[in-house]
């Protein structure tokens, strides 16, 4: 499996650029075998992009890379196999046939790729390669239980199963604790301890600073496309690594507000769905912004949507100006007052099929019907005209469909049509994902003009500068628990980050 | 040069939306021309009549069909309610000698009730439209079967017992078989589902969760509540569609509505593509129907044998389907 000599791998002025985004300048990695190296960086730092380099994933970019000082040509992922370079993703399910069971599933290179001129398939040989390679890595999972009745953490253990039945010298986990409870984890960890005593190499994203102490020797830190700093993860506090991680602030596009926050009207308590979320309380006032800060994973989204109604099963209390709601569909939080621009836009929060006209007058349909729910199409045209012109669309006209706008004129109008539904309290998930400079300036002036007109927000981000720039008060979540809550004045990117990974100031 | 390459992916494109929008409405110009050419009385008034009277069953049975397709849904099992409604009104006349009203509101009745179990199965158990009703297609189709313990119900018919039957199926009743009321009938579930669908605040909620039944969810669409209304009218107009095909051959055949099914499908994915709606529409559908109405009526005209029919009518659909997904992947 693994070479026992010391094997050194090394990338060298890596760059590589997607319409529009430079994803990495010229950056610089190098790890060894046998030692666990931690990736980290903020989102959109490059860590994911730098190791679909490296797993041969992207063939247009520059640089090179070099193993054990001979120089590898890897452009797609057959190569970076042959050198024996293995990736585990994060979406463990876009790598896995459900339906068929471990053992098929381990040994799906070798049956794919190493049938030549064979044709039939040698059920039991398969199922006894399948078991050493399980046993191995000291993992009790039948191989002929089918993937679909496995755990995540069990689908994990497949697929780096199936890595290590290959030739592996380097191993690659994104983000793989992030699904995993503790004890999962644990087990994890004893993995890859065992791989590294064999001389693999490991190479670790994750945003769990803490645990990354436990289980890496080396840190790699990356900003913005770029190497910001390397060395013995030893040699650096969570605090260093976190301001390294930030760097310099972008200011001035967030706009001013007087902050004047009115009495409690939005209020959760101790909500679980027993999974993602465990007993969150939160209180939002009267025109005041309320962020939910954390980092992918950390639960906000799952949040959202309970408090929205989009997730019936959970336990805890909702109350809107003192009255206990019964949220059972978002119909119900609709009708209670309640609005969501949810984070993914183009499957949850517009109809792209659908005309702009129609996109925006959805949730308040009925203020345009008269008798036996006629629509009265001129109330109608005239609302969503007054609202394109006010969001600032840019949309040929109001019959125009949504497909063919912009991210950022999409979003417009994923929120428009709740500014058209008036609603006391707007929860806004990730509302500037994946969209431009411009149009995020407009959507941070409209959620500054909801607080403004007494209305409760709650906006939950993982991007830091929002939470600084925008909000009035801080939850930061982690693992589906508040860790903090924070007043935005007196407070600082790094003590937002360092709560979001789970650090404590010691 | 660029331009030019351009240029020329632009008017195939453009030629291409205007197949879609109106190849459906050309292909019927097409017909009757051709028709009428070789044909001495296709165009004659009682051939029309006759087209519009043989599709208009369908055409009624298609537009439930249609309902249930807006909200995303697809009620395979609109044929055999058409089955059910038709034995069950036939039976309420001739065993049980009810009147016409009665036995009408009764049929119409029960045949919600298979609206309901369509609903409820297929909102509760999360299973694709289309194989729960697969699947609720046999089990009514069955129980049309055991209503009538597989036997032909008409007047005067010998029961189990070895009486003959007494009731008698009233003379009101038969017209609403014939023209002008069966077409009438046809039209005015046209229309009124048409304004429904396009002109209500309910018909624009059924297709927005036809669109995206995620982002109708969490835009504070009740989602469940109209699927299982699409059902409820997929189910009622299926039983229009039986109690009209009743009314038009005075008896119940074995599995009647049956064969209506495959005609409605073929009719309410042409109307698809009809004037660029790209999604199922009333409108549309009849027109679908008049299409393959035309067809058959103009094949028979050219005495194209019986036998042969099925494989014009499969193409024309096949054609229909082409064209729509064509469009919807480019």
């Amino acid at each position: 499996m693994a070479d026992r000599t010391m094997s050194r791998l090394e990338m060298k002025d890596i760059s590589i650029a997607f319409p529009g985004v430079q994803a990495l300048s010229n950056v610089d990695f190098h790890t060894e075998a046998g030692r666990s190296h931690a990736l980290i960086g903020a989102n959109g730092a490059g860590k994911s992009t730098l190791m679909k380099v490296l797993s041969g994933a992207y063939s247009h970019y520059t640089g090179d890379i070099w193993i054990d000082g001979r120089k590898a040509d890897i452009r797609s992922p057959k190569d970076a196999k042959d050198y024996g370079i293995q990736i585990v993703y994060q979406e463990v399910d876009t790598a896995l046939i459900p339906y068929l069971s471990v053992g098929e599933n381990i040994m799906l290179e070798h049956t794919v790729h190493g049938m030549r001129g064979k044709h039939f398939i040698g059920w039991s040989k398969l199922h006894r390669e399948a078991r050493a390679v399980l046993d191995r890595m000291n993992v009790s999972i039948p191989t002929r239980k089918l993937v679909q009745e496995l755990t995540l953490a069990e689908k994990q253990m497949v697929l780096i199963a199936r890595s290590v039945s290959m030739q592996c010298r380097y191993l690659v986990l994104d983000e793989p604790t992030a699904p995993l409870s503790g004890s999962e984890t644990e087990r994890l960890f004893r993995l890859v301890r065992l791989l590294k005593s064999e001389g693999v190499g490991i190479i670790f994203i994750s945003h769990r600073l803490p645990e990354l102490y436990e289980i890496c020797d080396d840190i790699t830190i990356m900003r913005d496309g770029k190497l910001v700093v390397r060395d013995e993860i030893a040699r650096l506090e969570q605090q260093q690594i976190v301001e390294h991680m930030l760097g310099a602030k972008l200011e001035g596009q967030f706009p001013a507000r007087e902050r004047s926050a009115g009495e409690v009207a939005f209020e959760a308590e101790a909500i679980s769905d027993g999974d993602k979320v465990r007993g969150v309380s939160i209180q939002v006032r009267k025109g005041e912004i309320v962020g939910l800060a954390g980092l992918v994973g950390a639960g906000k989204t799952e949040l959202c949507r309970i408090l929205f109604g989009a997730e019936p099963a959970f336990s805890g209390e909702i109350r809107l100006n003192g009255k206990r709601l019964k949220l059972g569909t978002p119909h119900d939080a609709v009708r209670s007052g309640i609005a969501l621009v949810p984070e993914e836009r183009r499957r949850e929060g517009v109809f792209v099929d659908e005309t702009v006209g129609a996109n925006l007058t959805v949730a308040s349909l009925g203020k345009y019907a008269g008798f036996a729910s006629w629509l009265l199409s001129r109330k109608e045209r005239a609302a969503a005209g007054d609202m394109i012109r006010s969001l600032g669309v840019k949309t040929p006209n109001q019959s125009a469909r949504v497909r063919n706008l912009s991210g950022g004129n999409q979003q417009k109008i994923a929120i428009g049509k709740w500014l058209l539904a008036d609603a006391d309290v707007y929860i806004f998930d990730e509302p500037t994902k994946g969209v431009d400079v411009g149009a995020k300036r407009d959507i941070y002036e409209l959620v500054a003009g909801l607080a403004a007109k007494g209305k409760c927000v709650v906006y939950a981000s993982s991007e830091l500068p929002e939470m600084m720039g925008i909000t009035d008060r801080i939850y930061v979540m982690y693992d589906g628990r508040v860790m903090k809550e924070l007043v935005t004045a007196n407070t600082s990117e790094e003590e937002i980050l360092l709560y979001s990974t789970g650090g404590v100031i010691r | 040069m660029k331009a030019a390459e351009a240029a020329k992916g632009n008017r195939s494109s453009s030629f291409f939306e205007f197949l879609y929008k109106y190849g459906t409405l050309i292909t019927i110009l097409f017909l009757i021309v051709f028709f009428s050419v070789m044909s001495d009385n296709f165009l004659s008034g009682s051939n029309i009549l006759l087209i519009l009277r043989s599709i208009a069953i369908t055409t009624i049975i298609a537009i439930g069909l249609t309902v249930s397709l807006a909200v995303g849904g697809f009620d395979l099992s609109v044929g055999s309610t058409a089955s059910v409604a038709n034995a069950l009104v036939i039976s309420m006349f001739v065993w049980h000698g009810l009147n016409m009203g009665v036995g009408i509101a009764i049929t119409i009745a029960l045949c919600l009730v298979i609206g309901l179990v369509n609903a409820f199965l297929v909102i509760k158990f999360k299973v694709q439209d289309m194989l729960m009703t697969l699947a609720t297609m046999f089990v009514f189709q069955g129980v049309a079967l055991t209503y009538t313990r597989g036997a032909t119900v008409s007047q005067n018919m010998i029961m189990p017992n070895g009486d003959f039957a007494t009731g008698t199926i009233p003379k009101a009743f038969s017209y609403l078989g014939k023209e002008t009321w069966i077409i009438v009938i046809m039209l005015l579930v046209v229309v009124s589902v048409h304004l429904f669908l396009n002109y209500t605040k309910h018909g624009r909620y059924m297709y927005m969760i036809g669109g995206n039944p995620e982002a109708a969810k969490l835009s504070g669409i009740p989602v469940s509540k109209y699927r299982l209304l699409a059902y409820l009218l997929s189910a009622l107009f299926a039983c229009v569609g039986g109690i009209v095909l009743g009314a038009r051959v005075m008896s119940a055949e074995v599995n009647s509505g049956g064969s209506y099914l495959m005609e409605a499908v073929a009719a309410a994915f042409i109307g698809f593509s009809v004037l660029g709606a790209g999604k199922p529409n009333a409108f549309g559908t009849f027109v679908g129907a008049v299409l393959i109405g035309l067809l058959s009526n103009g094949l028979i005209m050219l005495s194209v044998p019986y036998y042969a029919m099925d494989i014009v009518k499969g193409s024309v659909l096949a054609l229909a389907l082409g064209i729509t997904y064509y469009k919807r992947k480019h």
